[in-house]
């Protein structure tokens, strides 16, 4: 940057107007994130004044219309479909890359990766509407209602494979190929090479794809309204139906008023906090464990 | 790979925004067409009340704008005390009340322009013909959890329930005088589509939705069917002729005798003009 401030052709040279034009959008790109979460905090504001903090913890069940708010069932409900659907996601997508770039002859690699790639450009809303009228149906026949946590789970699974197998993919493709010449060179068998080379070298960018999946999961919203019966209770088991924050939010949003509307704003921003946990942590243990 | 994503990406984007011109340029000159009518009419119409309302009152208002070029709709919700509050303090030009009015609103001048009614839906293979109210309270409290206990078959019930602060829901409770912490649900679902396909998709399952929807659908052939509620068969012809218990007028209402732009925004949501936004909006119309 300082080499740059003394280039001396002429006042307004292209890199300085380059320079200023991406501090410009990335002013931009940041105010955006703090005005959303201070919109969230001021439309949240009369609920948490009136209501406090504590009562979304601590209310007996979530009624906003009789005045009791309790989130903690859609906070468990939220943090047992993400953790399911990672959980089955990411070794079935970095499995399927791998499968795609060592195992796979090249004339069904090309097909199978663009079959992922169109997995990804399918809206939310196709999946709930498959997963209402084929997987719930399905479900309830093995342990009714059918509408449950388990379905949440698959269809965000689903949902979130094709990120996972897809920068799983990238960060495959880049490997250096020295490291492949040289495990051949030592005479190590395929698997071992994966294991023992081709994961190391690749983690960090598998690392991403897990925290880009993560998120994904956290903030999938229409899909999981379809198909998981948005009952607000803590599941006790797979086949329970649950309500994630996110469909608590585009579920009651378009009718609520006053303090239920704010308390709705209020999950909003439980939901930014989870998110911001992940970010940090994922920041943390990348720091910790990737580059150190 | 990725200049190969970012390639089709851009060409999304020259696509879309090519899409966006013709649009914007396609626009001018439909709307040309429509500026012929009666231009006097002008000024803005305040209107606030119940969220039921609101929506179809919402649409309607967009609609005589673009025949009043010059006036303007103002749709607030607040409940349909607020509606009558701010009529009687001048703070809204007409209020919408999604009930029958009360005997001390009777100094108000009310129009109705829809009625709302709510069916109960079984899956079409379900045996059970008919439920009385009492049954039906017993299985959104809980307290029946088997088909066999109102004659079905030997299953468990699946109870599909609405989203807290829809306006089936109020009504539905309002009828069966439950709250809403009584009901104990297996499915609650937002709007009325989702709640047929959770039934069509469950033969177990028992849920209620608008009438104007579950006929709709039943006609498609979806496999659902109403049940009767007190005798009277659900249908929108009940629900129009005032007969069909679970069912209530939505009504606009004004302080004084409308007149000027008040009276045409009255008269036009009460035409047949507005039926196919009224059946839209999943109420029945009133007149024919």
């Amino acid at each position: 940057m300082t080499s740059l401030s003394s280039n001396t052709l002429s006042r307004w040279s292209t890199d300085e107007l380059l320079c200023w034009s991406l501090r410009g959008i990335a002013t931009i790109a940041g105010a955006i994130v703090i005005l959303i979460v201070v919109f969230l905090i001021v439309e949240a504001l009369s609920a948490l004044q009136h209501v406090g903090l504590l009562r979304f913890f601590t209310d007996p069940s979530w009624h906003p219309a009789e005045g009791l708010y309790n989130l903690t069932p859609m906070l468990w409900g939220t943090l047992f479909a993400m953790t399911g659907s990672v959980l089955i996601a990411t070794p079935l997508g970095i499995l399927s890359a791998v499968f795609c770039h060592y195992y796979a002859p090249l004339i069904l690699a090309r097909p199978y990766r663009r079959l992922i790639e169109l997995l990804a450009g399918i809206p939310s809303v196709v999946y709930g509407f498959w997963g209402l009228v084929v997987m719930v149906p399905l479900i309830a026949e093995i342990q009714p209602p059918g509408p449950s946590l388990l379905a949440g789970i698959l269809i965000l699974t689903i949902m979130i494979l094709p990120t996972i197998a897809l920068m799983a993919d990238a960060s495959l493709a880049n490997v250096p190929q020295q490291y492949l010449r040289g495990a051949a060179a030592l005479g190590l068998p395929r698997w071992a090479t994966i294991r023992g080379v081709v994961f190391p070298a690749a983690k960090s960018g598998l690392f991403t794809g897990v925290i880009l999946e993560t998120g994904r999961a956290i903030g999938e919203t229409m899909a999981i309204l379809m198909v998981s019966g948005n009952v607000v209770q803590t599941p006790s088991s797979v086949f329970a139906p649950i309500r994630t924050l996110t469909a608590n939010i585009a579920l009651e949003m378009a009718y609520a008023l006053g303090d239920h509307r704010a308390a709705l704003f209020v999950s909003g921003l439980v939901l930014m906090a989870m998110i911001v946990a992940l970010v940090v942590s994922a920041g943390w243990i990348s720091r910790e464990r990737m580059y150190g | 790979m990725y200049q190969f994503m970012c390639f089709s990406r851009w060409k999304a984007c020259a696509s879309l925004a090519s899409f966006l011109i013709v649009a914007s340029l396609g626009i001018p000159g439909t709307g040309a067409a429509q500026t012929t009518t009666v231009e006097k009419l002008s000024g803005k119409l305040v209107i606030t009340g119940a969220s039921t309302l609101a929506p179809l009152i919402g649409e309607i208002g967009k609609r005589f704008e673009s025949l009043y070029p010059k006036a303007r709709v103002d749709v607030q919700t607040g409940g349909s005390s607020r509606g009558v509050a701010d009529v009687l303090q001048g703070l809204a030009d007409i209020g919408m009340v999604s009930r029958a009015m009360k005997d001390e609103e009777k100094d108000l001048h009310a129009f109705p322009v829809a009625r709302d009614g709510v069916g109960i839906i079984l899956h079409k293979e379900n045996c059970v013909q008919a439920l009385t109210d009492e049954q039906v309270v017993a299985i959104y409290t809980g307290k029946i959890a088997n088909w066999k206990d109102v004659g079905g078959k030997d299953a468990p019930i699946t109870v599909v329930t609405k989203a807290e602060g829809r306006s089936t829901l109020e009504v539905f409770l309002h009828y069966l005088k439950l709250k809403n912490t009584d009901v104990k649900a297996q499915v609650v679902i937002g709007d009325n589509e989702q709640g047929v396909k959770t039934v069509a998709g469950n033969r177990h399952a028992i849920g209620y939705v608008s009438i104007g929807t579950a006929e709709y659908d039943t006609s498609q052939g979806v496999p659902i069917k109403l049940l009767s509620v007190g005798g009277v068969a659900a249908s929108t012809e009940t629900v129009k002729n005032g007969t069909f218990p679970i069912s209530r007028p939505l009504h606009i209402v004004t302080r004084t005798p409308p007149v000027g732009l008040t009276k045409a925004f009255i008269e036009y949501a009460q035409s047949k003009a507005v039926h196919d936004i009224i059946k839209q909006q999943y109420f029945v119309p009133l007149v024919d």
